[in-house]
């Protein structure tokens, strides 16, 4: 058998896009109705939590479009999300407020340099191969920061002020309060996922997902399949970088653990778990992921049983991932049983499946 | 660095290496043959650890528990294989890195709720524990040259299997392809349980001839099990001439970046790995 | 994909399970005080944990459950030693579990975290161990305690001594990591100041364990003594190591405490005296510490250790700060008052707070004897930490 990776087979589902949408708009009323509910203050930390939560869909997101629709699992994920959050502590004026825009900037131009340089050299590899040198130098990154005086060390370093955002020259926007700056991050996430649904729908998402299908087509179509990938891989840095710019300035505190293999390996689960291949895996995969663990450490001490026993049980039963629930049930009706009715559904699916950005 | 502590780096470098092997042997195995990447690896290393704690415990004496526990690890295996591994050979890579993880995670509150959360010691058989003079003034622990003793011996008792034997046949044979293997009347389901319990017998023996000079520690595998994914990719998955070169390749980088250059140790064997990767993207060795 | 009510149903789903502690937790108990464990249950420090909220709880049990009158509600949070989710956990017991006072924890780097989150909200913060000299230091503030040390201490005493014996040449070795090189900052501090060098400076990345290497590089150097620090497990590890490699009769060992402290049963013979130091040790002769030691044995049947005596101290601390107030924990500036003026009559020996809040305290050279460190004598007294950088 040969060792190399095997990609998961793409989502052979079909939605109604009218549904998909009108799914996602539920989802946004949710969140954004949660702060208006949420008032007393120790509901305060529920929305921090959710925060925390949106951020870390945010980077789930960003692995997805490197996992799910390039086919390049990279393992070292979480040095871009780094990279991004040191650079807004480094960057962060010790007296005072500094500027949101800016370090927003210099945030995401990091992480993009870095996965720029790292990109160009591991998209020689290919496979498990693949995912172990974008682990190596995700270990780099980790030990830079770990070992070196570059930001406090192993203690970490603190970002004193959450910076302001201006948008009219009087009147800076703070994000000091816990529900403004939950505002920022839904803002974000919005974003996030509009900016790759579009992207996704473009001549350039549908070219990745081709050369996740078969590379060599693509390039014997006369792709360049290399810079499509590495792309990639700098898109996946940035909107990373954009998880880690918000998770620093939230919580002010930046420790090189957020470099560390175990960040990166939070991030493969949420998507995997989600479902690959799926913009709405990646979310659901950030919020169960999280929300769970929440939810089980107040059981018990041994939460990590639990979570490691709803892991195993989640992958044997749904296979493509939480997101293909509903497919999963609808396979079991006996609607879909009938000849012409699945090979129709194929074509129509081999079509849908390039449309499959959401 | 005179000439004796050199020879004494030198034999640093090929004990931690050697070590480094029989655990990832067994990883590398498993991923070649059967196509499973096991994060739970590092677990069967910690097991091997606690083992060796409890039955030296237990017995009083280490060499007795060393047999008894391969006994254990082999059984514990084959029926982990059944149980649990032989259902993630269809399924993909990804799913086969959240299945194993959850297990990381199951194993680890395992060992918690029965063993606790305590440091544990064992005390190195008396027969053993004493230290070589080298040179002059400098010693060598007797009890590492044991390590490396039966690491060679395990890879030498490897080498014999998989190159002049029947069995070892059939497991190169199944790298290679299984469906022929298969359609050759060989009961492959058997094999693979095989193959699996001596993976997991590999790393439970490491952990065992370990645990005197390492310590029992909740968490023990974790920095092992990357350590060995490292070697295993180095050296070409499936391939265990593969993966000795590459923890030999290994011990000597970690064990003479730390006393050269102490800066940079921690990433070494990773800038190691970068740079042998965009020379040789599938690793050193082919499988096999 | 397709998206139906699945991910929205699980989004409610997963947020609606969320707040089913906030039911729990969000009742305010009138009149009881809240203290918030943040402490490691779970992993290698789980036993640490345990050990400090062991002592806590025990003095709170000595004053019939209650602190300046009013009856003590706990809550507990899981830090399991990971700074990136520092923040986080300390948010739990601030903002979701309101509570007055947050005592933790035992890893610097998950100090820091908490150190921020207080700082932030004005929590009071009792630190029961971790020895980040910032926090005493640079990050020092008017609600942050310590009732345990700084890493400066130990090492700083331990240098003391090495010098006033007449050593010369020491080579320091420890983890790359902000706890180890405060604490060879603080021996080389004292070592040099008195007329030794230490001629090299080694370390390996945190949390490696292969310690063969620079065992050997040292062995190569023959230095009159060595100082190192490591603990838990790494601890273990090396000492046996140490003996291992035949130098335990050839070159002193000296470390600050934690290489001896919980785990002479795993050392074993390597361990045997080797001398350490530290501000607790066994056999100390106060009329408290007997009392205490039979009372921690009796009740948690278990013998207690330097991290129980920094929990229990956490608690006297906590208390000094409470009876002031009669338990009105909103007065904060007459409790903070109150703590920085305690006189703390500790298991370890009495000892106040320096203006940085960090325990000014006598450190003892201890020697292990069976499995015990033994006192055998006062390396430092009432040694403070410098405390640099502090603004208080």
């Amino acid at each position: 058998m040969k060792p190399t990776l095997s990609a998961p087979p793409l989502q052979d589902v079909r939605r109604p896009p009218w549904l998909a949408a009108l799914g996602w708009l539920v989802a946004l009323a949710v969140l954004a109705v949660a702060p208006l509910l949420l008032t007393a203050d120790s509901h305060k930390f529920y929305i921090e939590l959710l925060s925390k939560v949106m951020i870390m869909a945010i980077f789930a997101l960003s692995l997805q479009l490197l996992i799910g629709y390039t086919g390049l699992v990279s393992l070292g994920h979480a040095a871009y999300f780094a990279m991004a959050a040191y650079a807004t502590a480094m960057l962060a004026p010790e007296g005072g407020a500094g500027n949101g825009w800016l370090l927003l900037l210099g945030a995401l131009g990091a992480a993009g340099a870095l996965a720029l340089v790292v990109g160009a050299l591991v998209l020689r590899t290919r496979g498990v191969y693949f995912i172990m040198v974008t682990l190596a130098f995700a270990q780099m990154v980790y030990f830079v920061f770990h070992d070196t005086k570059i930001a406090g060390g192993s203690d970490g370093t603190y970002i004193y002020f959450r910076p302001e955002f201006s948008l009219l020259r009087d009147r800076p926007l703070t994000v000091n309060d816990p529900v403004n700056f939950y505002w920022l991050v839904l803002v974000a996430l919005v974003l996030t996922v509009v900016a790759l649904a579009v992207l996704l729908r473009s001549r350039f998402g549908h070219a990745l997902v081709g050369i996740r299908h078969n590379e060599q087509r693509m390039r014997a179509a006369g792709y360049a399949t290399y810079r499509y990938q590495l792309g990639a891989f700098v898109a996946g840095g940035v909107f990373a970088g954009l998880a880690g710019y918000l998770y620093a300035i939230q919580f002010g505190f930046v420790n090189p653990e957020i470099a560390s293999w175990h960040q990166s390996g939070n991030a493969m689960l949420m998507v995997i778990l989600g479902g690959v291949g799926s913009l709405a895996g990646a979310v659901l995969g950030a919020f169960s992921f999280v929300l769970l663990a929440e939810w089980f450490s107040t059981l018990t001490k041994h939460w990590q049983l639990l979570m490691g026993g709803f892991i195993i049980v989640a992958v044997a039963l749904l296979p493509r991932g939480l997101v293909s629930v509903p497919a999963v049930l609808r396979q079991r009706s006996p609607r879909r049983r009938g000849n012409g009715g699945a090979a129709g559904e194929a074509a129509a699916d081999s079509h849908a499946r390039s449309r499959e950005a959401v | 660095m005179d000439i004796v502590s050199f020879l004494i780096q030198c034999l640093n470098s090929v004990q931690y290496g050697l070590l480094l092997f029989l655990v990832a042997s067994g990883l590398t195995l498993i991923f070649g043959i059967m196509g499973v990447i096991n994060l739970a690896h590092g677990s069967f290393y910690m097991l091997g650890a606690y083992l060796a704690f409890t039955l030296a415990s237990l017995t009083g004496n280490l060499f007795i528990a060393l047999p008894l526990g391969i006994v254990l690890a082999v059984a514990f295996g084959y029926v982990l294989e059944w149980a649990f591994f032989s259902y993630l050979y269809q399924r993909d890579h990804l799913q086969q890195v959240l299945m194993t993880y959850g297990l990381i995670l199951v194993f680890e509150e395992l060992r918690s709720i029965l063993v606790g959360d305590d440091v544990h010691g064992v005390t190195i058989p008396g027969l053993l524990d004493g230290a070589l003079p080298i040179g002059n003034d400098m010693t060598y622990p007797v009890y590492r040259l044991f390590i490396s003793a039966v690491c060679l011996l395990v890879a030498g008792a490897m080498y014999w299997v998989i190159r002049r034997t029947r069995l070892g046949m059939m497991i190169r044979a199944g790298a290679t392809n299984r469906e022929m293997v298969q359609s050759l009347g060989i009961n492959v389901n058997v094999l693979y349980r095989l193959v699996f319990a001596l993976g997991v017998a590999l790393a439970v023996l490491a952990g065992m001839i370990a645990a005197p000079v390492s310590s029992v520690y909740p968490g023990m595998g974790g920095q092992v099990l990357i350590v060995c994914f490292v070697v295993v990719v180095i050296g070409g998955i499936g391939s265990v001439k593969g993966a000795l070169v590459a923890s030999l390749l290994l011990g000597f980088v970690d064990t003479f970046g730390k006393v050269f250059w102490q800066d940079a140790a921690g990433v070494l064997i990773y800038v190691l790995m970068a740079l042998i990767l965009l020379w040789k993207p599938q690793g050193l060795f082919r499988a096999g | 994909m397709h998206r139906r009510s699945s991910p929205l149903l699980s989004l409610a789903l997963a947020t609606a399970l969320a707040w089913l502690p906030a039911g729990a937790h969000a009742q305010t108990v009138a009149g009881k005080i809240k203290v918030g464990f943040m402490l490691p249950y779970t992993g290698t420090y789980a036993a640490l944990g345990t050990a400090i909220e062991n002592g806590f709880r025990l003095y709170v049990q000595e004053q019939g459950g209650k602190l300046g009158g009013k009856d003590v509600e706990y809550f507990k949070v899981d830090d399991e030693s990971d700074p990136a989710k520092a923040p986080e956990n300390a948010s739990k017991l601030v903002k979701r579990d309101q509570v007055d006072v947050v005592v933790g924890t035992v890893h610097s780097g998950v100090q820091m975290g908490i150190v921020k989150v207080a700082k932030e909200n004005n929590t009071l913060l009792i630190i029961p161990n971790a020895g980040a000299d910032e926090a005493t230091g640079p990050l020092c503030g008017a609600n942050i305690f310590r009732s345990s040390f700084s890493n400066w201490q130990p090492g700083y005493a331990m240098g003391q001594v090495l010098a006033e014996r007449g050593m010369k040449k020491v080579v320091t070795l420890t983890w790359k990591y902000a706890a180890g090189e405060q604490s060879v900052k603080g021996f080389k501090e004292a070592f040099e100041a008195k007329g030794g060098k230490v001629v090299k400076e080694l370390s390996l990345p945190f949390p490696n364990v292969e310690f063969q290497a620079l065992i050997t590089e040292v062995a190569s150097l023959k230095p009159d003594a060595v100082f190192v620090f490591f603990a838990g497990g790494g601890a273990v590890k090396f000492v046996k190591d140490w003996q291992a490699a035949g130098l335990k009769d050839k070159i002193p060992l000296y470390g600050s405490g934690f290489l001896t402290d919980g785990t002479l049963e795993a050392q074993g013979t390597a361990a045997q005296g080797l001398e350490t130091t530290l501000h607790y040790a066994d056999g100390l002769t106060n009329a408290r510490d007997k009392t205490f030691r039979t009372d921690y044995a009796r009740t948690y049947k278990l013998q207690p250790d330097v991290y129980a005596v920094q929990g229990y101290d956490a608690a006297q601390l906590l208390a000094a700060g409470a009876n002031a107030v009669k338990g009105d924990m909103s007065r904060k500036p007459e409790v903070i008052k109150a703590m920085e003026a305690a006189k703390v009559d500790s298991p370890r020996g009495v000892f106040t707070l320096s203006k940085a809040h960090n325990p000014v305290q006598d450190f003892y050279l201890r020697k292990v004897d069976g499995r015990e460190n033994k006192v055998s004598g006062v390396a430092v007294k009432a040694l403070a930490d410098p405390a640099r950088g502090c603004r208080l």
